[in-house]
This record gives C-alpha cells, sequence and structure tokens, in this order.
C-alpha cells in the first residue's frame, strides 16, 4: 500500500486518489499559439525520478494537493506548497 | 553461422548428442555504424530483421542495456488481433497479423502461433454499440469480425457465466476468429537468431547514455562501452521512450504506467480462445503449457516502478471470478509488471523527428507486442527509403502540435 500526504487528512492510502498528472505550466489562452497550446495538452517530462504532480482526494476532503513523488520506486513528499492544488 | 533447424537436423543432434550452435553470437562492438537501434526487444530486432532482410542494410547495431526481450517483449501477455476501430488501426494490425502467421517458417523458428479465437465482452449496451461499431469497421476492411449473443459466447466458453443475474452480465461480444496468442520469447528469439545469421550486431548489455546531435543531426551515442559514431538512431524503447527521446532533445506526449499481469498453476487446456472484458478490466488466455494469463488495465499513476501490487491481485482474482466461477480454486504461480507508454489517442508514436537521422518507434502503451512484425517492417522501410510508409502515415509525432489525433481509444484501452 502507498500512503500519500494530504494536508488536510494526513498520511491516506493512494487509493483515496484520484491521480492529475504532472505539474506543468499553463501557457496564457489569450496569446498562445494553437502548436504551443497543443504541446501544453499532449507533451510531457515523464520523469523517471522526483516529479512534482497534482492529485485529487476524490474519497477524503475532496481537495486537489501537490506532492512530490519518485516515479521509480513510488517513494513520496509533501511538496513545499502540498495545500496550493492550483500548482503552477 | 547458425544451422538451420529441420527435423533432419533434430536427427542429426539426437543421433551425434553434439550440441546446438547458440542462436546468435556475441560481437565486439564497433566504433560506427550506419544505423543504431536502441532496445533490444521485438520492435528494435524485428526492424533489424527487416533492415536486412527487405532492404540489405544489414551493418546495423541493436543496443540493449539489460538482456534481448527483457522489457515489454517479455512481459506482455502474448495476445494477438486486428479487430481494431480506426482504419488506420485496423490495416497496421492485420498487416501484423498476417507477419505473425507465417513467421514461423519466415523465421525457421517455431514460434508457436495459435489461431483461436477473440472474444471481447459487452457488459453495456454501450459497450455493445463500440462492438458493432468495430465489427462494421474490421468487415469493411476484410478482417473477420462479428456481435455474437451470450447463448453464442457460451457455446465458445462454457466456463462462462452468462446468466442475467450475474453482476455485469454478458450482453454479447465481439467475436474476432483470426485472434490467438503466440509464444512471445520465442518471437524475439526468432527475430534476434534471423537478424544475427544476416550480419547485425546484437550488443547485450549496453546502455546507451547519451545521443549526440550537432547541426540538427544525429552524429553518435555514447554507451557505457564507448561511444559509436552513427547517422541513424532509431528509439525502439518502452518505458524508456521518454528518457531516450530527450537525449536528442526531442519531446514525447508520452506518460509511463506500469502494466500488471499474473500466470496462475497450469491445468488441464479447458479454454480455447483468447477472453477479454473491458468493464471489469481483465483479459484471459491459456498458454501451450495450460497456465491461464491474467492480464489487466494500467495502474492508476504514472511510475516506473515495476513492483506488484496487493490492490491489483484482489482487483484480478475479483474480475474473473465474475466471468468464470469454477476457476475459484486455480492458484496464482507469478505476478509482474511491465511498463507501457500511454500516449493520449492510443495510437504509437513512430517515424522521422526534426532530429534528422532520429527515428522514433515508441508510444506503444499496451498494444506494442502485438505490433512487433508490422512495426519492424515500416520502421526499416522508413529508414532505408528515408520515405514515411503509407501504412504508418497516420502516427507520425507531428500530429499532435497539429491536432490530427487517431482516437484509437475504444479499442485498443484494455482490450487485448
Amino acid at each position: 500500500m502507498i500512503l500519500l500526504p494530504c494536508p488536510w487528512c494526513g498520511p491516506r492510502d493512494a487509493d483515496e486518489f484520484g491521480y492529475a498528472g504532472e505539474i506543468r505550466p499553463r501557457p496564457d489562452p489569450s496569446t498562445t499559439t494553437p502548436a504551443e497550446w497543443r504541446g501544453y495538452l499532449y507533451l510531457r517530462r515523464n520523469t523517471a525520478g522526483w516529479t512534482r504532480e497534482r492529485w485529487f482526494h476524490r474519497m477524503g476532503c475532496r481537495r486537489y494537493l501537490v506532492l512530490e513523488r519518485d516515479t521509480t520506486n513510488n517513494d513520496v513528499r509533501p511538496s513545499t506548497d502540498a495545500s496550493s492544488g492550483s500548482g503552477s | 553461422m547458425a544451422e538451420a533447424y529441420s527435423a533432419l537436423a533434430l536427427l542429426r543432434h539426437g543421433v551425434t548428442g553434439r550440441s546446438w550452435t547458440p542462436m546468435w553470437r556475441e560481437r565486439p562492438l564497433e566504433r560506427g555504424y550506419p544505423v543504431v537501434i536502441i532496445g533490444g526487444g521485438v520492435h528494435g530486432l524485428a526492424t533489424a530483421y527487416y533492415l536486412a532482410a527487405n532492404h540489405g542494410v544489414t551493418n546495423v547495431a541493436v543496443l540493449d542495456k539489460g538482456y534481448l526481450g527483457g522489457g515489454g517483449s517479455g512481459r506482455n501477455t502474448a495476445i494477438l488481433r486486428s479487430n481494431y476501430l480506426t482504419v488506420e488501426g485496423v490495416r497496421f494490425y492485420d498487416r501484423s497479423l498476417e507477419l505473425y502467421r507465417g513467421m514461423a517458417s519466415a523465421l525457421n523458428f517455431n514460434v508457436m502461433f495459435s489461431r483461436r479465437g477473440h472474444l471481447t465482452l459487452a457488459h453495456s449496451d454501450t459497450s455493445l454499440r463500440t462492438m458493432r461499431w468495430r465489427a462494421e469497421v474490421n468487415k469493411a476492411s476484410g478482417v473477420d469480425s462479428e456481435v455474437i449473443g451470450p447463448d453464442e459466447v457460451k457455446r465458445l466458453v462454457p466456463e462462462m457465466d452468462t446468466s442475467a443475474t450475474a453482476r455485469y452480465p454478458v450482453l454479447g461480444a465481439l467475436h474476432h476468429p483470426p485472434g490467438g496468442i503466440v509464444r512471445h520469447d520465442a518471437v524475439v528469439w526468432g527475430y534476434a537468431r534471423a537478424a544475427d545469421r544476416l550480419g547485425v550486431h546484437l550488443h547485450q548489455h549496453t546502455e546507451v547514455t547519451g545521443i549526440e546531435v550537432s547541426g540538427g543531426r544525429v552524429t553518435g551515442v555514447r554507451t557505457n562501452r564507448g561511444p559509436i559514431a552513427t547517422p541513424v538512431v532509431l528509439n525502439a524503447t518502452a518505458g524508456w521512450a521518454s528518457t531516450v527521446s530527450d537525449m536528442a532533445g526531442v519531446p514525447l506526449p508520452v506518460q509511463t504506467f506500469p502494466l500488471q499481469a499474473a500466470v496462475t498453476e497450469p491445468v488441464k487446456p479447458f479454454l480455447r480462445t483468447v477472453v477479454v472484458s473491458g468493464t471489469l478490466h481483465v483479459y484471459v488466455s491459456q498458454t501451450a503449457r495450460g497456465e491461464l494469463v491474467f492480464g489487466a488495465s494500467v495502474d492508476p499513476f504514472a511510475s516506473y516502478s515495476t513492483r506488484g501490487s496487493l490492490e491489483f491481485t484482489e482487483g484480478l482474482a475479483g474480475h474473473v471470478l465474475q466471468l468464470m466461477p469454477s476457476l475459484a480454486k486455480l492458484r496464482l504461480l507469478r505476478q509482474w509488471a511491465g511498463l507501457c507508454d500511454m500516449t493520449p489517442d492510443f495510437a504509437p508514436v513512430m517515424g522521422a523527428t526534426d532530429v534528422a537521422g532520429f527515428f522514433l518507434d515508441v508510444g506503444w502503451g499496451t498494444y506494442g507486442f502485438k505490433a512487433g512484425p508490422v512495426a519492424g517492417e515500416a520502421m526499416a522501410e522508413c529508414i532505408a527509403t528515408g520515405q514515411t510508409p503509407e501504412i504508418i502515415s497516420a502516427f507520425g509525432l507531428d500530429r499532435f502540435a497539429q491536432g490530427r489525433l487517431v482516437g484509437e481509444k475504444g479499442a485498443a484501452a484494455v482490450g487485448h
């Protein structure tokens, strides 16, 4: 079982969460080009190692959170801005 | 040169007790090759074989950081089918099935292809509608595919619970008679042996640590055994697709997810077809040895870890028993995980890139093994001629920037 640190509920089983993927900068829709926007939509860093990502505590407080995870072994640590679900 | 396999050779070895020569040779790593293929799985080896066999390009190196067939090629559930949803997908996978059918004689290697039919179950009106859609697309492309009712499913698989009171009742199924299974290790070894006989160099335990790009062109690769000069590099990896592409500065629309599978102890042969349920996230087939092979959908979050989880085993067992309650006493022998490079449209990424000489054959999600032969054939043509073959023209990396996604999710997700 993998435990994820929810800033509101504490450590909880990863099954309670929805995975919302790695955090990537969102271009400004009013100035972006179609190619740049599609890059934002589809391209991923897909890091093998520590990465910052967003999760949704769907069976708990139903809030978004940010955490850091090593994708090679699923070690997890809270992000300094864990409660800033919007991340950027 | 490895000897040819035949009844006469078997008799000769049986009588004399002489050992067989190794299937492929260890050769020294040269300083340069015209073509370097990263990834010694079915895709990389098939590409090397077809480069040599179809295009006369024999001076090819295949590099693998582990052993041949140790990645996705040895971890998949070895199911073959061509009943996809899009016209591009159907013709592509049907060509692969055709190559699999003729593979044993083409490679002089018994790959144990078993044509046994493939059932994709529908448990809801929505999935029944998708099955009808797929059947029509398949038939229009000349692929044998038909929607059948629960009675016919019961006739094909008597062990299946087709009662109307099941938690997820079987409303029908897409029946695809040409589908089947194959021995996946044999496919890898067959291609490796055939490529070696044609002069391809196979280098195991040779990890690529960098790709040299100069003036927008590939000039070489760095490995743990020294540098290799080359104008052409093919990324034929799974699980490391993004890592290798990053070395050439080509970002990919890929996220890597583990997919877990499991196998039971062997039992008497009873299951004649491949059974797939998208709703229950499970697919089942019985090997020639009698083991039942179970596969699932990918894990719920991206990861490079291939560690198994109890959540998976519990879920899998429950789902299998909903389909076939009589399997309750079977014991699981082992479970494992492979890495799946998922793309947004459940179609692969193939062909040239903006970096001259850097080619991609990646993004194979959960459907890479069945596509190995056709991918190798097409990538060999792409590299040898410099032209993108028509059969993979829909799968280019540029489709994402242009917004031309393929949309194969309806038939590629889970439904193996």
